[in-house]
């Protein structure tokens, strides 16, 4: 069974921001059509009733107080920026 | 023995006694690096002056008596690349952050400083911790230390070789579906992964939030429960860290097991696991009954179906977490692009390698709009079923027993180009970390070709007690006692 | 030209999200600053840089500032709420996600009464829910324009500033009427002291969605979307011209495309930004980095404490313990500050009707000239009191007054000092003023005589030349009495 066709990968790596050239488009799409197949293996788990867990521990109301904790210098800020200017992170024109 | 062979706690003894001076440890575990890690290659980073200077600037305190010795202080850790040190590159084992140099310390390391640890090394991983052999590494592959032509296990493979292997006392690894415990069994050391919350994960570059614990790959079980007690702990920046006290973990080893009530998780002896790695499980079974158990069968029936959320519900995760390395603020970015989507598009194409870009694709796919509800929302369903087998087993087990991985250390290449096959490599360790659980990996012997094989001992939440106590008694039943070849 | 809604065949259907930037003293998920447009990239960290390993964690006092928002809403607080990842890249985002909620907001099902003069419109709030600002961009090239622009410049300063949303039912139904809930929603959050709600300065923004659909009928029409009204004014002139343009489509025998249309003020159109098909896939899923908030009932109701009168409230109890008129009670409790001076005037003289008509009339006038608030106007309520008593007493006239408080809001002195140093205190001396009268009169036989012989007007001439002798000094009421007995 096909779960996943070559314009659904295509659609994915743009949601993604990842680009593949023809050639991994095909590669990829069959190993994703593989694992989504097996990984869909739950849809036969009965989960009536079943409430998701997204959180093991039973933690809850975790606050900081509005407290003001020293910033980074301007310097450690930028200090990885692949590009810069005036101080500011630079990027290519937005499209 | 060599130095570089003894363990943390051994290595205080002999600190205190001034047998020996922090120096010499870093300076016996440096020429155990020149000597093998041309061979291993367990470290992305390695930083031999600072490491020594390091340890004569410890020496000079200890002498002054300005600090105690305590655990690890004076002793080389290997820390796993995706734990940010502070003015360290910390890589990941990535091209994307090849040149990142962190703002901060993880938590851990923070903790670590506090002794006066000596970093040894930023060990090798799989890239993001997604892989099981180490063989997802920009920086290359890290080798099992008993066998070069074989994988040391994944992801951290370069904190378990390194310590197997004597390039380190101890490491810190990180573990999201056994990514400690199975590297640690492949290598013939122990490694734990604590109670989810149990370590803040602050500092920790995050693979799937929900499931990734930090943990350590030590030589024996008591310089396990002396990390844990230097990692473990509340942390304000991490809001899912647990707010409970903190044991003495080293309080919890023992000598036996007299009255402990175990179970063998049956899913976990079937067929699928390798038939030399279930009869050493059955050996210690037996040990475990003569060191006072009391053994039992047990079946978790919605194990079935752990490897299949996982492999749903880290990808979906990790899309999200590994979205911010999109060449703006750090890390590499393709500077021919003219437009930022091009930017984007092209800086994580080249970024990522092709196990990250196939797990981001996953996790987006199980996310998005129409696929949510049948993918990452069922997968959080079964999840729940697979705590409740867990909660169920536990109200009759102290601890539960299992193989840590189903085969021993595979070849090099074996299954890298079949990544379903791969994911199978962690269907013992996988279930734990859905439900949070603290687990072992201890040695359990040697299989036939001289590889080791290790065993899994699971706790409750909160109940690394029972897992050490289980540990600690079986280790010494085991009496595992060889190295590595190499 | 505004709109002629009332005439139209057409009704707009409006629902609005407004987002309310918090003035917390940190960020809301690390301990950074807020920023107000200083240097570049001073107030981040890891957490708000979205460094690789950096967590969020929950600056409880912004909590509790979105619950104050909600309950002054009249929404219901949920017991259980949750953080969710919305998922999309852009450059301002650090993570490429924005940490915010989606099904578990933390309020539900409120209402904002808005006065419309003649009419109230009860507008629905859907919810509201807590998130995190963006940084900012600045596009580089001569016009500031994205589309002109070959690059853009980051400033992560605003990232991580707390943000509150409050999104509206489709209940409104005119341009106007989204103009004054926004003029509404500010003034009451204003009230709650928890945002500058300042639209110019964007710590309140708001985007629309608007429809067109036949009167009397009760399907709603296909939306857009309209970003970037960021004015009142803008607000209301994006959605005429938005309203316009969807009708037009709609007569002319077109349909109106779903799409997201931004507003652009300098041509007053708005333009397409993306269509339906491009629209975003957000992803969102728990935020696995944060716990849930269980909403205990001691917060809530401590909370609920800390929240003063509100603008409604507020003008129902002017309006009975003062006497004021319903429109002057409205005016003078929509602003935090209005009425605060107002009550504090009301508490040290005692007509309130003529406080009123001091800070709605000149009052306000100057205000508004000088483009201040009255909290920064340098008229005490003590010394607009103690002019009110001077006039009553009869020491100087309205004419006068007027311009002793011109010059009390640009000096800020005592309004009797005012009177003193410009000798402007009027004459109500009886025996000064009856010799110049006497004198007006001696030297004014023929409108004195016209005046005996019925005529009213010469009465106001010889009152002028009365005035004029006495530069203006002198009491009308008094003059008025002393001649009408003197020539009767």
């Amino acid at each position: 069974m096909e779960r996943i066709s070559k314009d659904d990968v295509k659609h994915v790596a743009k949601l993604a921001e990842l680009e593949f050239d023809e050639k991994d488009v095909d590669k990829i799409t069959t190993q994703l059509d593989r694992i989504l197949d097996h990984v869909a293996n739950i849809s036969k788990v009965d989960t009536e009733g079943i409430p998701p867990t997204s959180h093991v521990m039973d933690v809850k109301n975790v606050f900081r107080e509005d407290e003001v904790k020293e910033s980074v210098t301007q310097e450690d800020a930028l200090k990885n920026a692949p590009d810069m200017e005036n101080q500011g992170f630079k990027v290519p024109k937005i499209d | 023995m060599e130095i570089h062979y003894l363990t943390a706690h051994e290595l205080k003894d002999r600190l205190k006694k001034r047998e020996l001076s922090c120096a010499e440890i870093a300076g016996s575990i440096y020429s155990r690096i020149d000597e093998v890690e041309n061979k291993l290659n367990s470290y992305i980073r390695l930083d031999k002056e600072h490491a020594l200077s390091g340890a004569g600037e410890i020496d000079k305190l200890i002498s002054s008596n300005a600090i105690e010795i305590s655990d690890f202080t004076g002793i080389p850790v290997a820390i796993k690349d995706n734990m940010c040190t502070k003015n360290i590159t910390t890589t990941c084992a990535s091209r994307i952050l090849e040149n990142y140099v962190p703002i901060y310390n993880a938590t851990v390391i923070d903790r670590l400083e506090s002794r006066n640890y000596i970093l040894a090394g930023k060990a090798n991983m799989d890239e993001f911790a997604m892989g099981s052999s180490n063989e997802n590494s920009y920086f290359g592959p890290t080798k099992n230390p008993w066998n070069t032509g074989r994988v040391p296990g994944g992801s951290s493979g370069g904190p378990a070789a390194s310590v197997a292997s004597g390039e380190a006392i101890c490491s810190l690894g990180s573990d999201t579906g056994g990514s400690i415990r199975q590297p640690a069994s492949l290598c013939g050391i122990v490694g734990f992964k604590p109670t989810y919350g149990r370590v803040s994960r602050y500092g920790l570059v995050a693979f799937a939030s929900s499931l990734d614990q930090i943990g350590p790959l030590t030589r024996d079980v008591d310089d396990c429960a002396a990390m844990l007690n230097v990692i473990c702990g509340c942390d304000g920046n991490d809001s899912t860290s647990i707010d409970t006290a903190v044991p003495d973990f080293k309080s919890f080893l023992a000598e036996d097991m007299k009255g402990m009530k175990i179970g063998i998780v049956k899913e976990l002896m079937a067929e699928g696991i390798d038939r030399e790695v279930r009869e050493a499980v059955q050996m210690t079974i037996k040990m475990a009954e003569e060191a006072g158990g009391k053994v039992e069968e047990v079946s978790i029936p919605s194990l079935e179906y752990a490897l299949d959320v996982y492999y749903i519900i880290a990808p979906s995760e990790a899309s999200s977490n590994l979205s911010r390395f999109d060449g703006v603020r750090y890390g590499h970015r393709n500077m021919q692009a003219r437009t930022l989507r091009e930017m984007y598009q092209r800086t994580r194409a080249e970024g990522f390698g092709e196990e990250v870009k196939r797990r981001i694709m996953i996790g987006t796919y199980c996310l998005s709009a129409g696929y949510y509800d049948a993918y990452y929302e069922k997968a959080q369903r079964v999840r729940t079923l697979i705590i409740n087998d867990f909660k169920k087993a536990f109200g009759k087990f102290d601890v539960l027993i299992s193989p840590t991985s189903p085969t021993t250390a595979f070849k090099i290449g074996e299954k890298i180009e079949d990544p379903l096959t791969m994911y199978m490599s962690d269907i013992c360790t996988i279930p734990v970390n859905l439900a949070g659980l603290p687990a072992i990996s201890i040695p359990a012997g040697l299989s036939a070709d001289k590889l080791p094989i290790g065993l899994q001992i699971i706790g409750d939440i909160l109940r690394e007690d029972n897992v050490l106590k289980a540990a600690s008694s079986l280790e010494k039943a085991i009496g595992f006692k060889d190295k590595p070849g190499i | 030209m505004a709109l002629d809604i009332k005439n139209l065949k057409y009704e707009p259907v409006i629902g609005l999200e407004a987002h309310v930037e918090l003035c917390t003293r940190t960020k809301m998920f690390c301990g950074c600053r807020l920023s107000f447009g200083e240097d570049k990239n001073i107030y981040t960290c890891p957490v708000c840089l979205g460094h690789p390993g950096s967590l969020p964690v929950i600056n409880r006092k912004a909590v509790q500032y979105a619950i104050k928002i909600a309950l002054a809403l009249n929404c219901k607080i949920q017991d259980y709420t949750i953080f969710h990842r919305k998922n999309y890249f852009y450059p301002d985002m650090p993570k490429n996600y924005q940490i915010s909620q989606y099904d578990l907001p933390l309020g539900v099902k409120g209402h904002l009464d808005v006065d419309m003069g003649d009419y109230t419109r009860r507008v629905g709030i859907t919810r509201v829910h807590m998130e995190e600002d963006t940084g900012k961009l600045l596009h580089t090239g001569t016009t500031g324009r994205i589309s002109e622009s070959e690059a853009s410049i980051v400033d992560f300063n605003r990232a991580g500033t707390p943000l509150i949303e409050v999104v509206t039912e489709p209940d409104i139904r005119s341009p106007e009427e989204a103009r004054e809930y926004m003029i509404a929603l500010r003034n009451l959050i204003l009230f709650l002291d928890v945002s500058n709600c300042s639209m110019e300065e964007g710590s309140l923004r708001c985007d629309a969605n608007v429809s067109v659909r036949k009167k009397g009928k009760e399907k709603i029409g296909t939306k857009t979307e309209i970003k970037n009204l960021n004015s009142f004014k803008f607000l209301q002139k994006g959605l005429e011209y938005e309203v316009e343009r969807q009708i037009k489509l709609l007569e002319s025998g077109s349909k109106v495309i779903q799409q997201t249309r931004h507003y652009d003020s300098k041509t007053a159109i708005t333009k397409v930004l993306r269509s339906k098909e491009e629209a975003h896939d957000y992803r969102y899923f728990p935020e696995p980095d944060l716990v849930p908030i269980y909403m205990e009932s001691k917060m809530v109701e401590d909370i609920k404490k800390t929240i003063p009168e509100l603008p409604a409230t507020k003008a129902k109890r002017f309006e009975k313990q003062y006497g004021l008129s319903i429109y002057d009670s409205n005016f003078l409790s929509n602003d935090r500050d209005l009425a605060d001076y107002f009550e504090k005037c009301c508490s040290c003289y005692g007509n309130a009707k003529n406080i009123a008509n001091w800070m709605m009339g000149d009052f306000s006038a100057l205000l508004n000239k000088e483009k201040i608030t009255i909290k920064e106007s340098r008229v005490t309520p003590e010394n607009l009191c103690r002019m009110l008593e001077i006039i009553d007493g009869g020491k100087i006239n309205s004419k006068m007054a007027k311009s002793v408080f011109e010059e009390m809001f640009a000096a800020g002195k005592d309004p009797g000092k005012i009177i003193e140093e410009r000798g402007l205190e009027q004459i109500a001396d009886k025996s000064m003023l009856e010799a110049v009268i006497e004198e007006v009169l001696r030297d004014n036989p023929g409108p004195v005589e016209q005046f005996r012989q019925g005529k009213e007007k010469a009465l106001s001439f010889l009152i002028g030349k009365v005035m004029a002798k006495t530069k203006g000094k002198a009491n009308p009421r008094m003059v008025n009495e002393i001649i009408t007995k003197k020539l009767s």
